[in-house]
């Protein structure tokens, strides 16, 4: 973020690669982070179907993950920064239905090709860099509503 | 309507009651793709569901949803029910389809429509 815009929180979180029982556990803090910062009800929605979703994918699909929140004036950068196969066509994986995921991962309901497009529909920024055979970094903002009107 | 009057009316078997159980339903959702809920659902909604593993009570949790139900007698993983009595979400089963659930649900006024 900009020098004038400094960040008022910082958190970096660990996801792990298959670990169902915890999946959600970062989300969950980030929205306790969030609600303690009292930010915007309508922004809390919206990070969470984002933080989720980038946090299933780790869960689904890499074997691990550091996790960046930052919080600044004018809204919310998340970083999921992963070690795992890396997407070989993200242009591909961004399109709604493309998936990869694996039949046991549709039978618990995950891999309807929406992970990625819920993230770009639900931010105001998404950037995803992937190496395969290295990993992804999704790098997300959201901005808070006063932040946007001013912008605008 | 709170969600201790749904649970009577519709007989809902409560598995965890929660801390729900006293807020209002404002409206409810249907779905067994957990990306689609996490997307769609709304606050204080009613969350209709045949998907039985944990990771339903962390999308009711980060949603604030009024209460999961489990349609079909669908019965609950064990590592569910646990989870359910960490976050006090609030877990309920019926042996109705989710289609005769929304059915009774629109009986008693709650539409969806906001």
């Amino acid at each position: 973020m900009a020098i004038e815009d400094p960040v008022l929180f910082r958190r970096v979180f660990k996801i792990t690669g298959g670990d169902f029982q915890n999946a959600g556990s970062v989300s969950k803090e980030i929205k306790k982070a969030l609600k303690q910062l009292n930010t915007d009800a309508e922004v809390i929605w919206r990070a969470m179907i984002v933080s989720y979703e980038a946090e299933m994918n780790v869960v689904l699909y890499a074997r691990e993950c550091e996790m960046t929140l930052e919080i600044s004036q004018s809204g919310i950068h998340l970083v999921f920064d992963d070690r795992g196969p890396g997407i070989p066509d993200v242009g591909l994986a961004m399109t709604e239905g493309y998936s990869t995921a694996t039949r046991e991962m549709r039978e618990r309901g995950f891999g309807a090709g929406l992970g990625l497009p819920n993230i770009k529909k639900t931010s105001d920024h998404l950037e995803v860099v992937s190496t395969v055979g290295f990993g992804t970094r999704l790098d997300i903002r959201l901005m808070f509503p006063a932040a946007v009107s001013k912008a605008a | 309507m709170r969600v201790r009057d749904i649970v009577t009316a519709l007989s809902l078997e409560i598995i965890h009651e929660g801390e729900h159980l006293d807020d209002p339903v404002e409206g409810g959702y249907v779905g067994d793709l957990l990306s689609d809920v996490i997307a769609s659902a709304r606050r204080r909604d009613f969350w209709i569901t045949i998907q039985s593993h944990e990771n339903i009570i962390a999308v009711a949790t980060l949603k604030d949803l009024a209460g999961v139900v489990l349609a079909k007698n669908t019965t609950p993983h064990a590592e569910t029910v646990e989870h359910a009595k960490r976050e006090n979400v609030t877990l309920l089963r019926s042996s109705m389809t989710s289609y005769q659930l929304v059915a009774r649900l629109a009986g008693l006024g709650i539409s969806g429509d906001r």
